[in-house]
């Protein structure tokens, strides 16, 4: 019985989200007809932009979607709160800070993923850890290097992995004080 | 024995196919959103320059460090972007505090993801965490400059 409402609850959810994405993209599309009109040139440039960036973006996008699919598989509610959900202690927040860095692509790619996650039991304040973290790109350290110097680096690396995790935390509170009112 | 080992093995594949299956669903419902976001990025990219961001900065240390977490914030894209145009903005006299707090607003705060994120992550959510880094992009700004000011 729960778990038929649940399955229910989800699937309005996801109804809501594609209409919502449907409207978003109808405006988007009527912005750049619109913005054609004035300036033909730039608009072009920008869908050619779009389009670079969707092939970028694609090799990530493809190993979302098997990285979603695997944890459908392999994942369960109960290894999600073990490792990330509400009793997790330390090694949680050590995992999202990790895999926050580790993680690649835009940030975009890896909602779907994470709304997985939380739909499982990961704890909200681990997914802002998370998505803090991924500010910190590893391969893009020589340019970095060479724009600001290696102090810095490791000065702002040091001080955004303490920022994420005081904001994973505040998010933990705030949610947890919204679910209690509920 | 033969006959149970088959029936495990149709269910495994059974439920690789669902797992493949939900996978690929919950990535539909949330593409057009997505698409959104790039659209807009491209946007981004080629009606707004460097130098028009540039223009936006006064001069004054802790002001310039919130104007830099602002458009930080509003801007969007590939982090290298974001160091190239801070290393530009260096370049034409903007403060280094200034600079950061852009470059980690640039990453941390998503204002043209952010239809995106309440809609997959939930309203709620997606505010109070983008307050809380554009908030934290500012702190970290400065402490980042003092500390380094500190060392050096």
């Amino acid at each position: 019985m729960r778990q038929k409402r649940e399955a229910q609850n989800a699937e309005e959810k996801g109804n809501k989200e594609r209409s919502y994405g449907a409207y978003f993209l109808c405006a988007i599309v009527f912005l750049y007809l619109f913005l054609f009109l004035f300036e033909p040139e730039k608009v072009q440039k920008s869908l050619k932009a779009s389009g670079h960036m969707l092939v970028q973006i694609f090799p990530a996008l493809i190993v979302i979607i098997l990285l979603m699919a695997l944890m459908n598989y392999f994942v369960n509610p109960k290894i999600v709160s073990k490792y990330v959900g509400k009793g997790c202690g330390i090694t949680g927040w050590f995992l999202a800070v990790f895999s926050g860095i580790l993680s690649h692509g835009p940030i975009y790619v890896w909602y779907p993923l994470l709304r997985n996650l939380r739909n499982q039991g990961m704890k909200s304040g681990l997914i802002a850890v998370f998505l803090y973290n991924r500010a910190i790109k590893i391969p893009l350290l020589p340019l970095m290097v060479h724009y600001f110097g290696i102090p810095f680096f490791v000065i702002l690396t040091g001080y955004m992995i303490i920022a994420s995790i005081a904001e994973g935390h505040i998010v933990e509170m705030i949610e947890g004080r919204f679910s209690n009112q509920m | 024995m033969n006959h149970k080992r088959h029936n495990n093995i149709d269910n495994d594949r059974k439920n690789i196919l669902i797992s493949f299956y939900k996978a690929f669903k919950a990535f539909g419902t949330a593409l057009p959103v997505l698409l959104v976001v790039i659209l807009v990025l491209g946007l981004f990219r080629s009606f707004v320059s460097s130098r028009m961001l540039a223009a936006v900065f006064t001069g004054e240390l802790f002001q310039d460090t919130v104007i830099g977490s602002l458009v930080g914030s509003i801007s969007g894209g590939n982090a290298v972007t974001s160091y190239v145009i801070g290393g530009e903005l260096i370049k034409q006299g903007v403060s280094l505090v200034a600079v950061t707090a852009f470059i980690v607003a640039w990453i941390t705060v998503g204002i043209i993801q952010f239809p995106a994120e309440a809609a997959i992550l939930g309203k709620r959510f997606a505010c109070v965490r983008n307050v809380l880094s554009f908030i934290l992009s500012i702190l970290v700004s400065i402490a980042t400059v003092k500390t380094l000011m500190v060392i050096q």
